[in-house]
């Protein structure tokens, strides 16, 4: 078994077009959710969402690029770049025959099938342009990161609604861990924030109009995002033999079903995987300062996952810190476990933790440490990054710091 | 604009040349057009004259519309639009 750690990260999302000012921006609690802005919001009852702004395609890519590039897979470049250059590999030989990629989307190219659908259905267009397919295709991000970086080992895209990141990234961490391949680039991306794609998740009347507010008992839904959130996980031996800055270290993970509803939550399901990801990672309850939780701000969600904590850390679950940063940068669907990796990385490294913003009535449903309104210094040497998607399949990691 | 004029420039921004630098006699393959940049050339044609090009990426020499250099693929527009507006 080899160690794996985290030599590289970057991310995309409403926060920050960067890890710094993501970072910078959960440190300060800032809330990155606002009035959408695309054609036809006028016709939505949803009209907020975590929308990254002054990301401009144009300058970034080239014609060629963007007839190919829907927006998850700008996104995911953006981000797959900051993260490889700050671990400062380059692939070649051996080591990009055997170093690949593997992504998390639920939705892949969701913009390109709307505007498309929109040209056929609502202009009566009757032709397309031809990259349609390879634009919108959900392993799209993926090939072009594989592309770009020279990644020619195992690569492939992960689809497991909202906990499709923290699949990736876990599959990504066996791979590295089992020694199939020595670097793993991983993590997520989603862009949804459309009119078909918002007006669907209308549909399920979970959504807020106002605001994300996980854990606060007037929570009243979750409120989406959009973004990328890509990491370098790597063998140790390989980091520490070229002397890379490590982030920190992935020690395990967990992925449970819950085999039961197709969109209720199971507390059940949740607790099996924070434990599952405590038993691979063996660690004690006791060493976990910090969890980041999947908190989306809906009734069902928050309470089931405090509950879960509740079981799965007994009396120590009153001592441990859990916050929700959807509440700063809305829930990014498929994407949302890689940015809020970026939490843990903090609450590691820089010993911050990111707030649960929003937060303004105690539910005793909810009675845990949720770090309210404002982020908090404290050391913690372990901590878990919660993912349970609809479809009841969650996925948990642990890291630790280093 | 000449029909030959306007697929010129149609090839010109596909294959990020000037137009100047694209002949009647230059094959696709000379303009550095790859077999995606030939779809989205023929997409862009069709949009641009409002005319559908019987054309088949599998077998480009069975379809019926001559891409063998650029003349003859001008000569084909011509004789689609007077077919299909005619």
């Amino acid at each position: 078994m080899h160690r794996v750690v985290i030599t590289g990260a970057g991310t995309v999302n409403a926060l920050g077009h960067d890890v710094q000012d993501t970072l910078a921006a959960m440190r300060e609690g800032h809330c990155g959710i606002g009035a959408l802005d695309f054609q036809d919001v006028e016709r939505l009852s949803i009209q907020i969402g975590g929308q990254v702004r002054g990301f401009e395609a144009e300058g970034r890519y080239n014609r060629q690029q963007m007839s190919l590039y829907d927006r998850f897979t700008q996104f995911t470049l953006a981000a797959a770049k900051e993260a490889i250059a700050q671990s400062g590999i380059s692939f070649s030989g051996d080591l990009a025959a055997k170093s690949g990629v593997v992504l998390g989307t639920a939705g892949g190219g969701v913009s390109t099938w709307d505007a498309n659908y929109r040209s056929v259905y609502e202009e009566g267009k009757n032709r397309v342009h031809p990259f349609v397919v390879p634009k919108l295709m959900n392993n799209a991000a993926a090939s072009h990161v594989s592309m770009e970086h020279n990644l020619k080992g195992p690569s492939f895209t992960v689809s497991t609604a909202c906990a499709s990141s923290n699949h990736a990234m876990a599959q990504a961490f066996t791979m590295v861990r089992s020694g199939l391949a020595p670097v793993m680039i991983t993590g997520g991306s989603e862009s949804m924030l459309c009119f078909g794609g918002v007006k669907a998740w209308e549909g399920l009347r979970v959504m807020s109009k106002d605001a994300c507010r996980p854990f606060s008992a007037n929570r009243n839904g979750m409120v989406q995002g959009e973004g990328a959130g890509l990491f370098v996980f790597e063998d140790y031996e390989h980091a520490r033999k070229r002397g890379a800055d490590i982030l920190c270290e992935v020690v395990g993970f967990a992925m449970s079903s819950d085999a039961s509803d197709i969109v209720m939550p199971s507390k059940n399901g949740a607790a099996r995987a924070m434990a599952g990801a405590l038993a691979d990672a063996k660690v004690n309850r006791d060493q976990v300062g910090y969890i980041n939780a999947h908190g989306t701000g809906t009734a069902a969600n928050d309470k089931t996952e405090c509950a879960a904590v509740a079981d799965v850390f007994g009396p120590h679950a009153d001592k441990l810190m859990i916050s929700s940063t959807k509440s700063m940068h809305g829930h990014l669907i498929g994407g949302t476990g890689a940015v809020e990796l970026l939490a843990c990385i903090m609450a590691l490294r820089d010993g911050v933790i990111a707030p649960t913003i929003g937060y303004e009535e105690p539910d005793p449903e909810c009675a845990l440490d949720v770090v309210p309104n404002e982020a908090r210094e404290a050391k913690v040497d372990v901590v878990l990054s919660n993912a349970f998607a609809f479809g009841g399949m969650n996925a948990v990691l642990a890291l630790r710091g280093v | 604009m000449s029909v030959q004029d306007k697929v010129i420039e149609i090839i010109a921004e596909q294959a990020v040349l000037e137009p100047g630098d694209v002949t009647l006699d230059s094959t696709l393959e000379d303009l550095g057009i790859d077999s995606l940049g030939l779809v989205e050339s023929i997409f862009a044609i069709e949009e641009e004259f409002d005319i559908s090009i019987p054309f088949n990426a599998n077998d480009p020499s069975e379809s019926d519309f001559d891409i063998s250099s650029v003349a003859s693929i001008i000569k084909g527009i011509e004789t689609l639009i007077a077919d299909q507006k005619g």
